[in-house]
Formats: structure tokens, C-alpha cells, sequence
């Protein structure tokens, strides 16, 4: 299991919890069980979201591995100038 | 309307062209002669990034009519380099890395020369007005001013 | 990809070489958006709404397709559906579909064989408006009272009883709020406003199309981002991408503000309902009513402090309105302000709210310097009430490895408390300052990107490479992306030869944005050198026979790996390209990749200002970047960056701003009424570029051109608020607004 901070605004959609744990190896499994279990998550994330993991920030990247101790961030869709 | 018929030199070389009343040097320049090198930032005179000289004098060329380079001597930035020597302007520019997008160069170039062959030996404070009317956006203008400042130095010494 | 573990010397990356491209661009040879023609091309201009907010009741072009010379007139009626709402907004963006929503709203166009007759028919186009309510700012646009911009499309994923118009809301944080106020001996409220900028690109939008009735089409324009320009108008279009060619033209600036398009769409309808090429430029009055200007905000913060200087708690409430269009910069604003500091309780809450302006285009570190400057603002202002060092403070709160980020993710190597240190340690810190003067303190953050990214290395038979990438080159990336192929063959940098390529001839590249190019584009060229030094190696195996485990690249050769392998002669890159024909063919690397850990950066700013109490006026009479740049692969053009973006945030503390009049009309669309900062108002820009690598770049590199944006507000800010003994709160701190502060 994966423990995944939930970014503030997208709390309401997860019962308040700050963080929520889903069953998952990689990016693309992250956001499949939220999406699964979180149904209120789902149309932020098909507008588009980042994950951090342990730090770095990936914005498509379905096949980055995350383990059951790693820092997993759900974040907006980063974009810059 | 009928059009205007205009003899003048632009670099050094002979030019005839038609050109309508309305229309501005920068136009006929960029439109009819394929001079790009100066271009069109803000069409009001306040970017300088169409700087000319005409007569020697520095000029915004979209604030100057083409019916009045008749009989002048225009200077662009295409005239700037002695073939395939660059002016020393030029390369101090490329030297100091002044340059980010490069769009407002030509006018810089062009103003800068002028500065210079009125004042070969400017301070930095002169600089920075003289080229007050050439916008940069990139730079910060620092290396600009510190490339104009080593081209003067440099021209003096030669 | 990780930082290369053996800490090799360089010979190439961190020198300072010519760029490439320079003697084009000193000689006016460099050809930018406006600077192309083709045969029987027309000239295209676009009509705008005199409005705020109007609908478009009807438009008649009947006269104006009548008029001798036009040969196309165009409306929203001439686009397909966009594919996705955020496309739909960009295309509604260019052409009012239905209702004008800004003053400078594109409404119809034309295309005709000379710029008089365009302009003519534009006054021949009768289009009967139904005049709205509009709303133009911030506090404005969210009262209940407030005019609409979208009555029959309400916001989705804002929460109930949201004001109408608001888009996004967003909310940012960790830790006990209260609990950390309880602790602070010192606690500071205070409201800070900014004015829209805008991003002041000295070439204005430009493009040149041409579209064929079989569909096929080719643009070429001055763009961030070609590749995002092909898939934005063959939507639009309802062309195939594969049959839209976009071609980047050299650009003239950009800072975000050309990551879009505005007229690119209008110039290949017009095209194509012509079927002849179209030219298009924007006047500059246009890019300023039309095109990306950025975000205005209004931002409440409240930061608490122990006596020794300890940040106790930290929050923002930042509200931001960018434009007619929902927009998430937003986010961005609430995950960067307090993202400098370590902290146990901080919190921001945001909301993006709609007005009747135009839609915002990213500018530079989008969201992050409005939300930055009210947080630094105060932290200077608790130094300053409770007698201690600014620089110190930031050092005892500074974010650090571990450090659990204000946005979420705890930090890994960043540079932060070594560029408060250089700051601490430099001169200019401890220069004395003259009457009338006073020094400001800020820091800076930005998160970088990286991104998709495709690059294709030929190596030539005469032992010269051919770089080719997708990424439009605004402040000398063909020489930084040619120096490290150069560095990784150990060739010479003029025997590399970089080009950027138009979207047919390689594959996808995301826009130049995010500071992503050096970091994303420069590993993917590592990469691909790798791949061609791979191929090389076996190469060279077949010739000497040997296993190709047995042979191994060092300095720009194939040598063989130990003694076991045999004795040869090593072979040169220049020696194996020139026999390649006969080995195998030709010899070419590439790389494709999406690239992540670009790294966060951090920068430090010192701003001397001296304030003519008399006028109001400020001169910024010494400056001082400091910044990590993780490695300055060409330390020119990294100064020039942090030199450039500092100038960019000096004009929004001190002149920049938009102005509405009450009739919803921008006043000052013309760089005469919207003052960038010219070369007498400005000092030298010193800088120190420091160097942390990035742990997630081969060379360490990390994204630089968006940071030095971000800490000139507050920095200018403090600096005038200690030399006039009142706290500033709003930008830009032009002298009425400075006199009226001083007279009280």
C-alpha cells in the first residue's frame, strides 16, 4: 500500500483525510485507485494532475515505480513560462 | 492617389522605389526591399527596434515617411558589417553574449554607432540614455552596456 | 536520468563560447516571425470588440466580402469544436464565439491582397452588439452583485456557495495553524495588491499560412512551442497533424507569452477559405489588448515570529483573476509563496476569479512572484519590527534537504541556504547605503520542469555532428545544447552543428516553458550522444573483431578496455564517421524521453533603492542576483537569464500596470503608457551563480530562466518601504502611489 498526500481542495473529495493509501506499484496505479476509490478525485484527474515522488515531480509518467515507502504528493498539472 | 518616386541610398548604394504617401521608410524598407533587419516592435517610435540613421541622424524609420529618404543617406543595420568583417559593435555584442532573442539587436547596433561616432569616448550613464529608446526585454541591458562600453574602448584604441 | 557519479572535468560545458546563431542576429540576417513573405501572399487583420462585454447579436460581412481585394472573411463559424474544454477556452480565446468578453476580443477577420484594403473592409463589417455588464477587478468580481461571465456554465470542482465567477479554488498546507500563531511573539496581517503586467516580448505575435484544399498546411510563426501550435490548430482545424506543418521562426522574446496562439488559428482559416498563404501580425496596440498579459491579485497574509526570529506559522489567502477564462496559475501562486521556508504550520487558500480582461498567458514563473511578494514582504517587515538581520532570518526558517515543501514533497539537494550564505557573504550586503536609500531582501523559488522531449544527432562522414531538437531558441540554447553534445563527443563546439527543427521532421517536443530546455533537452542530447557513442563502440569492435564489451569510449575515442582486449590504436569520432559507409552505414543517435527531476531552484536578490522624497521616484542604484543554477552550462547566457528576469520584476514593482477605465476599456495599450524599465533607469546587474548539482540531471543542471523573476517585488518593495519609513502594500510603486504613502 501507498500513502498519498492529497493536496487541500481535493480533501472534501476524500472524507477530509489528508492522506489516503491506495494499492498501487507505479504512477498509472496511483492514479487508477484513486480515480477507483475516490470517485469525487476523478474529474481533477482527468483534467490533468502531477504526483511527486519522493521529491521529483512527474507529470505523465505512468511507469515510474513507487514503493510502499515512498513520499507520494498528488499535485495540480504543473505548467511554467 | 498617385504614388511617390524616391532616389536615395540606403548603405551606400543607389535605390529607386515607388511608395505611397502614408507609407513609412520602415515599411519600404522591410515590404518593397527586403530589408528585414529592422523591425516593426510597437509602430509608435517608442521600442527604437527600427533605429536608422538618416544623414547620420539616428531615426525611428516607422515614425519617418519613405517619401522622405529622397535625396538622403539611409543607414541600416544590413550596412553595419564591412563584408565579411563584423564592426566592432557587433562583435562585442556576440562576445559579451548581450544578446538573448536578438529581435531588438539591430536597433541597438544601429543606435549604439551612432552614439559612438558622435562620442567615442561616452560613460556608462551616457550609454544608458542614449539607448533609452531601444527596448530590450531579455537582457536586463547589462552586458549591453558593458558591450557598447569594450567596442568604444576598443574602436578608440584602433 | 541521475547526475553522472564519476565528477568528471569538463572541457566544454561551463566555458563561454560564441552562440551559433549570433552573427545572424547581429547582421539582421535572423528571420523572425514577421520577416518572411511568400508569392501571392495576402495580408490578414482581425476585427476587435470596442466592448467589455457584449454579446454578438450578429455580424454581417456582406459589405466587407463585397469590397474589391478581399478574398476571405472569417468568424468563429469557420472553427470545428475543440477537443478538450481548456482547447475550447484557447479557441474562444482568439475568436468570440457568441459573446465578445474583453475589450481587444478577436470577433471577424480578413485576408486581402494589401494591408489598406484589410483595414478598409474591417469598417465594412457590421457586427450589432447587445452591450453586458462588465467587471474588470478582483474584489469587483466577486461580490454577489457581480456581472457574469458565465451564467449558463457554471465552475465545476469549486465548492458550493463560490462566487459566480470564480474558477479554481485551491487550498495548500500542513500543520497546526493556531497552535503555531499561539507560540509567535510577534504576528503581522497585511493586504497586498498587484496590477496585471505584461510579459513585453519586443517582437509582437507574427505568423505567415498556408492551407490547401486537400487539407494540407503549413504555419510558420515566432512561437514557445511549435509542436503545442500544430496540435492547438489542426483541433481547431479539423486538419491531421501529420499534415500541418508548423515551422518556428527565430523568436523575439516570449516569457510565457507566446506558449499559445492568438492569431495563428485565424491566419490558417483565412488561408484556407483563400486557398492562398496569409500573413498576419499583431500591432503592438493588439498585443497588449489581445494577446497573454498575466494574473492581477489581491493577497492577505499573516505570518507569525518568535523574538530570535522563528517562523511559528505562515498563511495566504491569494486571489487572483486572470482574464475572461478559468485558469489554474492559481495553484501555482499557492504552492510557491511560503515555499522557501521550513515550517511546521503553513497554510495558503486560493481562488482563481473570471473578469472581463484577456486570458492570461503563463509569464515567467507563472503565479509564483504575486504570491511570493506579499509573504516576503511581511517576513522583512517582522525583521524589521523586531531588530533582526533579514538575511539571518531567512537562514534560521530556510528550506532545506528534508524539508517538507509548504506544497506537499519534502526537498532533496537545493541551494537555498547556500545562496542565502553567498548573499550574507557578498559586498554588496555590507555596503553602506546614502541618505535617502535603503536595501531590500528577498527570496525566490520555482519548481522547473522537464518534459517531452525528442533529439536526433547525425554524425557526418567529414567527423562534424548535426544536433537537431524541437525547442524555438530564445536566449542562446543552441549553444548550451550544442556545448554538451560537443562535451559528451569530445569534439570540438564548432564541429556541432544545432538546429531546430520543424515539427514534421522529428518527433514531439513540449513548449519551452518551465525552464525545462537546458535541464530537458540537454539530457535528452546526452542521451542521444550516448546512443551514438554505443553505435560507434560497436563500430569499432567489428573493425578491430573484438567482442564489443571489449572496447570503450574516452575522450572522444574507442580505445580498447584493458589490456586483455588487444592493442589497438584508439579511433577518433572523425575516424570512425569517415569510414562509416563502409561499416555499416550512416551513424546517428537519438533520444526520446519525458523527462522528470528537473530540481527546484532558489534565488536570492539584494536591491539598493534610493527614494526622491520630493517626486516619489525610485532609482534602483545597486542590484545582486545570486541564484543556483545546479551547473551553468554557458555562465553567460545563466547571468543573462538572472539579469533579464530581475529587470522584468523590477518593471512590475516600479511602473508596470494595466489600466482599466471604468468603461472596461485597457487605457495604456502601447509601451509609451505601459513602461518597461529602459537602460538609464537601471543599474548594473551583478550576479553570482552558485552551483548544487541536480541530482537528476547527468551534469547537475538545473532550470534558471524562471527564478530571477520572482524576488525582485518583495525585494524592491522592502527596500522602498526602509527608505521611506512606511510599509508598502501594492505594486507597482510608482511615484504618486509612493508620494501619497510618504505625505500619509
Amino acid at each position: 500500500m501507498v500513502q498519498v498526500v492529497i493536496w487541500g481542495s481535493l480533501r472534501s473529495a476524500v472524507d477530509g483525510a489528508v492522506q489516503v493509501e491506495v494499492e498501487a506499484c507505479d504512477f498509472r496505479g496511483v492514479l487508477a485507485a484513486l480515480a477507483r476509490d475516490y470517485p469525487g478525485l476523478r474529474a481533477q484527474i482527468e483534467a490533468g494532475v502531477s504526483l511527486s515522488i519522493d521529491g521529483k515531480i512527474y507529470r505523465e509518467a505512468w511507469f515510474t515505480p513507487v514503493h510502499a515507502d515512498s513520499e507520494v504528493v498528488l499535485m495540480p498539472f504543473m505548467v511554467g513560462g | 492617389m498617385s504614388k511617390i518616386h524616391v532616389t536615395t541610398n540606403i548603405n551606400g548604394d543607389a535605390v529607386e522605389y515607388l511608395c505611397e504617401p502614408q507609407e513609412t521608410l520602415l515599411d519600404v524598407l522591410r515590404n518593397q526591399l527586403n530589408m528585414t533587419g529592422a523591425k516593426e516592435g510597437c509602430g509608435s517610435g517608442d521600442c527604437g527596434a527600427c533605429s536608422v540613421t538618416l544623414d547620420g541622424r539616428l531615426v525611428c524609420s516607422c515614425l519617418v515617411l519613405a517619401a522622405e529618404a529622397e535625396g538622403k543617406q539611409v543607414s541600416t543595420i544590413e550596412g553595419m558589417a564591412d563584408g565579411e568583417e563584423l564592426h566592432p559593435l557587433q562583435k562585442k555584442i556576440l562576445e559579451h553574449a548581450a544578446l538573448q532573442c536578438g529581435v531588438c539587436i539591430p536597433g541597438i547596433l544601429v543606435a549604439a554607432k551612432a552614439l559612438l561616432e558622435k562620442h567615442p569616448d561616452p560613460t556608462e550613464t551616457e550609454v544608458r540614455y542614449w539607448l533609452a529608446g531601444n527596448l530590450c526585454r531579455c537582457t536586463g541591458y547589462d552586458k549591453i552596456i558593458a558591450a557598447v562600453m569594450d567596442a568604444a574602448a576598443e574602436m578608440r584604441g584602433a | 536520468m541521475a547526475l553522472d557519479t564519476d565528477k568528471r572535468e569538463f572541457k566544454i560545458v561551463g566555458t563561454r563560447p560564441l552562440r551559433p546563431d549570433g552573427i545572424d542576429k547581429v547582421t539582421g540576417r535572423a528571420l523572425y516571425g514577421a520577416d518572411t513573405t511568400a508569392p501571392g501572399m495576402l495580408v490578414g487583420r482581425v476585427l476587435r470588440s470596442p466592448h467589455a462585454h457584449a454579446r454578438i447579436v450578429s455580424i454581417d460581412a456582406s459589405a466587407a466580402e463585397a469590397l474589391q481585394g478581399v478574398k476571405a472573411v472569417i468568424t468563429a463559424a469557420d472553427f470545428t469544436t475543440a477537443n478538450n474544454s481548456h482547447s475550447q477556452a484557447v479557441l474562444d480565446n482568439c475568436m468570440a464565439r457568441g459573446k465578445a468578453m474583453y475589450h481587444g476580443h478577436g470577433v471577424a477577420a480578413v485576408a486581402a491582397v494589401s494591408e489598406a484594403i484589410a483595414k478598409q473592409a474591417l469598417k465594412l463589417i457590421k457586427v450589432d452588439y447587445e452591450i453586458l455588464p462588465h467587471v474588470t477587478e478582483i474584489e469587483d468580481a466577486l461580490k454577489p452583485d457581480a456581472p457574469v461571465l458565465y451564467p449558463d456554465k457554471p465552475a465545476k470542482r469549486v465548492p458550493e456557495g463560490t462566487p459566480a465567477n470564480v474558477s479554481h479554488v485551491t487550498h495548500f498546507g500542513h500543520g497546526d495553524l493556531e497552535a503555531g500563531f499561539a507560540k509567535a511573539d510577534k504576528i503581522i496581517e497585511r493586504t497586498f495588491r498587484t496590477e496585471a503586467t505584461h510579459q513585453g516580448y519586443i517582437e509582437p505575435h507574427a505568423c505567415l499560412a498556408s492551407v490547401s484544399p486537400d487539407g494540407k498546411g503549413d504555419l510558420w510563426c515566432c512561437t514557445q512551442g511549435h509542436y503545442n501550435v500544430r496540435a492547438l490548430c489542426a483541433d481547431f482545424m479539423g486538419m491531421d497533424a501529420s499534415q500541418l506543418r508548423v515551422t518556428a521562426s527565430e523568436i523575439g522574446g516570449g516569457f510565457g507569452g507566446k506558449t499559445t496562439v492568438f492569431i495563428e488559428p485565424i491566419a490558417l482559416a483565412l488561408s484556407r477559405k483563400a486557398n492562398k498563404p496569409v500573413k498576419l501580425v499583431m500591432s503592438r496596440e493588439e498585443v497588449f489588448k489581445a494577446s497573454g498579459p498575466t494574473m492581477s491579485s489581491v493577497t492577505d497574509v499573516k505570518i507569525g515570529m518568535t523574538k530570535d526570529g522563528r517562523i511559528t506559522a505562515g498563511y495566504a489567502n491569494l486571489r487572483y483573476q486572470c482574464g475572461a477564462f478559468p485558469s489554474g496559475t492559481i495553484e501555482l501562486g499557492a504552492m510557491s509563496a511560503f515555499a522557501a521556508y521550513d515550517l511546521d504550520a503553513v497554510k495558503t487558500d486560493g481562488l482563481n476569479v473570471m473578469t472581463n480582461r484577456p486570458r492570461e498567458a503563463a509569464y515567467r514563473a507563472p503565479g509564483a512572484p504575486t504570491a511570493v511578494y506579499p509573504v516576503e514582504s511581511v517576513v522583512d517587515e517582522l525583521c524589521q519590527e523586531l531588530g533582526l538581520d533579514p538575511l539571518d532570518v531567512r537562514l534560521k526558517n530556510a528550506a532545506r534537504k528534508g524539508t517538507k515543501a509548504s506544497y506537499g514533497p519534502t526537498f532533496d539537494d537545493i541551494g537555498l541556504v547556500a545562496t542565502l550564505e553567498a548573499a550574507k557573504a557578498h559586498p554588496h550586503y555590507s555596503a553602506p547605503l546614502g541618505p535617502n536609500q535603503a536595501r531590500g531582501v528577498s527570496c525566490g523559488f520555482w519548481f522547473n520542469f522537464g518534459g517531452n522531449t525528442s533529439v536526433s544527432l547525425a554524425v557526418n562522414v567529414d567527423g562534424t555532428v548535426t544536433l537537431t531538437e524541437g525547442n524555438p531558441d530564445i536566449g542562446g540554447s543552441r549553444a548550451s545544447i550544442g556545448m554538451m553534445a560537443a562535451e559528451e563527443l569530445g569534439i570540438p563546439f564548432d564541429k556541432v552543428r544545432t538546429l531546430v527543427a520543424d515539427t514534421a521532421s522529428l518527433g514531439f517536443n513540449d513548449v519551452t516553458d518551465g525552464s525545462r530546455v537546458t535541464f530537458a533537452v540537454g539530457l535528452a542530447t546526452i542521451k542521444a550522444a550516448r546512443d551514438a557513442i554505443q553505435k560507434m563502440c560497436a563500430r569499432v569492435a567489428k573493425i578491430w573483431d573484438i567482442d564489443p564489451e571489449a572496447v570503450v569510449w574516452e575522450d572522444g575515442c574507442v580505445k580498447p578496455a584493458g589490456d586483455n582486449a588487444g592493442q589497438y590504436e584508439p579511433m577518433s569520432l572523425a575516424e570512425i564517421a569517415a569510414i562509416s559507409v563502409k561499416t555499416g552505414g550512416p551513424i546517428a543517435g537519438h533520444h526520446e524521453v519525458n523527462a522528470d527531476g528537473a530540481g527546484v531552484s532558489f534565488g536570492v536578490h539584494l536591491a539598493d533603492v534610493e527614494v526622491d522624497p520630493e517626486t516619489g521616484h525610485t532609482s534602483v542604484v545597486r542590484y545582486t542576483v545570486f541564484q543556483d543554477a545546479g551547473k551553468a552550462v554557458h555562465p553567460a547566457y545563466v547571468e543573462g537569464q538572472m539579469q533579464g528576469g530581475a529587470v522584468q520584476g523590477i518593471g512590475w514593482a516600479l511602473n508596470e500596470e494595466y489600466i482599466y477605465g471604468a468603461d472596461g476599456r485597457l487605457q495604456n495599450a502601447g509601451f509609451l503608457d505601459y513602461r518597461i524599465p529602459v537602460a538609464s533607469d537601471l543599474p548594473p546587474i551583478d550576479t553570482v551563480i552558485l552551483e548544487i548539482p541536480n541530482p537528476g540531471h547527468p551534469y547537475g543542471v538545473r532550470g534558471v530562466g524562471e527564478t530571477p523573476i520572482v524576488p525582485p517585488l518583495a525585494a524592491l518593495n522592502n527596500a522602498v518601504s526602509r527608505a521611506i519609513g512606511v510599509r508598502m502594500s501594492a505594486l507597482p510603486m510608482s511615484p504618486p502611489r509612493i508620494l501619497k504613502a510618504i505625505k500619509g
